[in-house]
């Protein structure tokens, strides 16, 4: 018997029963289309963040005032109220701690942008003209911030794409006064369309220089230090670095490093508990569509027991009426899982059209493991059927009881 | 070629056993036509499945050609039935969703024959049951006489010497009874041994022996060209006991 023969038999009998054989599928069905999408949700996500977190720019560490723990969400304020920032704490790291390549001082605060009668609430971020290149930043229309313009802090600013379209409509801003707070600046660039970005939504900013910021808001403080590191330090060291340098400088440990590789990392480690969730549903779906067949295959098995009555006494053996039946549960659940599978990526596209922030799509190991899994529980829980089949008295079969 | 000694199939029911066959002495030989006959329950189909190697019995020998077929393993039973034994059924026994030549070549697919190879000689079996033009037909489309001449082509198909016929024309009217008897003698002189059993005397005149059954044991044994009615039988057999 070749086992094209064992496929034929098997499938002519699944056709016969297709009502029966096509209910048994939807458990495998389901299954199959839950976790491919969970998966294509999850790789996306994962995929999300990932390019949030490069377009910052890789080896990029922030340094926040405030002492906490190494995550850095709630500055603790262990010893009353933290000591500045300031631009030479910016100038001294990027001085003497050489695992820096670039420290940017920054300022954000939110203020009302106008020009004319149109008027706009927007964050205001204070920066260099290192900036820029730290972020990839690109612009649509004139440059950056001007070079070298740490103390005397020129009257200039930078718009986001959509604050100048949103200002100026169709006009060309360059060169004009637009109003910050009390403050009347001279539009030098604006930035190309960025979209969302996590931490800074770069379209709906004003970037203006550090020393500006910092008159605008009456205070000689940094909100940030943004440091990039040398291509080949390591982030550990060049923070543990610049921790003590800061606490020499302020005389105790006030200030928190947040590397952008432990924020991908802990929300990488989130997804992967997602994943394991994934897995979990995976499991759980199968077994029961695994029963579903079993339970399909049972039936299937009883109502043909003349068949195999008949097939004994022509002289098939055990092993060839167990492979028979055997087949017919792997056919069922390749069928669900392909079924499924065809379904879950018809569902992940729609989903993948209706979010275009977030381009998810289910990846290719998944497909392969998810359809190899359901022709697996459909082997494993066909077994039992299948064996009663191979072992049933052919003369009692013959005779249906 | 069969030899039958002392043979007993008991089934155990709760406290009760209920003895199908009870001490069977018999002899066939090769090439002999031989019908059984018996009231409904007498042990017929039991003796028929054991010699078929369907059913082994309880105790006794079982002798197929001079070997034990009772010591055999599943799967050389298996091998027995498919190459050497061809089992015609009262209900045919066709299975409904394949056609007329698929049903023939089933018992080629256990055997490992090639599909070109099967298809051919499936075809030439249905030639010679008279139903070539058949062949494409599900059961669900034949008559009964139609679907036991198929049933005949299956159960020759992998050239058994010993076709073993149970009631083979209880389910079918005379003239495609008669066909199918015909069909069966015609094999029966090619050289195969046959055992059929039946109701109808008609049919078991057709045979060189007939063996009657009662209560699980053999209780009379009367040539074929004896058999004039049913009646005769048992009461003649009744009165030897
Ligand atoms: N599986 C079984 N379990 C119990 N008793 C059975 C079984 N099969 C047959 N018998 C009994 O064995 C006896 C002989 O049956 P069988 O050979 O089928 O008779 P026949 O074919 O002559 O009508 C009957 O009394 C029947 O009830
Ligand atoms: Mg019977």
């Amino acid at each position: 018997m070749t086992s094209a023969d064992f496929v034929r038999f098997a499938s002519r009998a699944l056709y016969q029963n297709r009502r029966r054989s096509a209910l048994s599928l939807v458990g495998v069905v389901i299954g199959v289309i839950a976790v491919v999408s969970l998966t294509a949700i999850g790789e996306g996500a994962l995929r999300y963040v990932n390019d949030q977190f490069a377009s910052l720019g890789n080896g990029i560490v922030m340094v926040v005032p405030g002492k906490n723990d190494t995550t850095g969400d709630m500055p603790l304020g262990m010893g009353g109220v933290p000591n500045d920032l300031t631009v030479d704490d910016a100038i001294a790291i990027q001085r003497r701690v050489l695992d820096i390549r670039t420290a940017v001082p920054m300022t954000v605060t939110t203020a009302a942008v106008s020009h004319r009668q149109r008027s706009r609430q927007v964050t205001i971020v204070g920066a260099t003209s290192e900036f820029a290149r730290l972020q990839r930043l690109e612009l649509a229309l004139g440059s950056f911030l001007p070079e070298g313009d740490l103390d005397r802090g020129a009257s200039v600013a930078v718009l986001g794409h959509t604050v100048a379209r949103e200002l100026f409509g169709h006009e060309n801003p360059l060169g004009s006064t637009v109003r910050v707070g009390e403050w009347r600046v001279r539009v030098i660039g604006v930035t190309a369309r960025r979209g969302t970005q996590l931490g800074l939504e770069v379209d709906e900013t004003v970037f203006i220089p550090t020393a500006t910021g910092m008159r605008m808001a009456n205070k000689s403080s940094l909100t940030r230090i943004m440091l990039q590191l040398q291509p080949l330090a390591d982030p550990d060291v060049a923070i543990r670095r610049v921790v003590a340098l800061l606490t020499e400088r302020h005389d105790e440990e006030d200030v928190t490093c947040i590397s952008q590789d432990a924020v991908v990392d802990s929300l990488g480690s989130i997804l992967r508990v997602l994943s394991l969730a994934v897995a979990g549903i995976a499991a759980v779906s199968l077994a029961v569509a695994g029963i579903g067949i079993m339970n399909v295959m049972l039936v299937t098995v009883s109502e043909r027991r003349e068949e195999v009555g008949l097939l004994k006494a022509l002289g098939a053996t055990r092993r060839q009426i167990l492979l028979i039946f055997l087949l017919e549960a792997a056919l069922l659940s390749l069928a669900g899982g392909l079924l499924g599978l065809g379904l879950g990526t018809g569902a992940v596209a729609i989903g993948d059209a209706l979010v275009p922030a977030v381009s998810i799509e289910a990846p290719a190991w998944a497909a392969g493991a998810v359809v190899t899994l359901a022709l697996v529980t459909g082997v494993v829980f066909g077994v039992l059927p299948a064996w009663r089949a191979s072992e049933l008295d052919p003369v009692a079969a013959l005779q249906g009881h | 070629m069969i030899q039958l000694e002392d043979l007993w199939r008991t089934y155990v029911m709760g406290e009760q056993e209920l003895h199908a066959l009870c001490s069977v002495n018999e002899t066939i030989e090769a090439g002999e036509h031989v019908a059984i006959m018996g009231p409904s329950g007498s042990g017929k189909s039991t003796l028929l499945n054991i010699v078929g190697c369907l059913d082994s019995p309880t105790r006794g020998k079982y002798l197929l050609d001079g070997s034990d077929v009772a010591g055999l393993e599943e799967d050389a039973l298996a091998d027995v039935r498919l190459r050497r034994i061809g089992f015609i059924f009262q209900s045919f026994h066709l299975v409904p969703r394949l056609t007329a030549v698929e049903n023939v070549e089933m018992p080629m697919i256990f055997a490992g024959v090639e599909p070109g190879e099967r298809r051919e000689r499936a075809q030439g079996a249905l030639a010679a049951v008279g139903l070539s033009e058949r062949r494409g037909h599900k059961p669900s489309e034949l008559s009964g006489g139609e679907k036991q001449r198929i049933a005949i082509a299956r159960a020759t198909i992998m050239g058994p010497d010993l076709l073993l016929a149970d009631e083979p024309t209880g389910n079918l009217d005379s003239r495609s009874g008669g066909q199918v008897l015909d069909l069966l003698g015609q094999l029966h002189r090619e050289g195969r041994t046959l055992l059929v059993v039946t109701h109808d005397p008609g049919v078991a005149r057709r045979a060189d022996r007939v063996l009657v059954m009662q209560d699980g044991q053999i209780v009379k044994r009367v040539a074929g060209s004896k058999v004039t009615n049913l009646a005769s039988l048992f009461e003649e057999g009744e009165a030897a006991e």
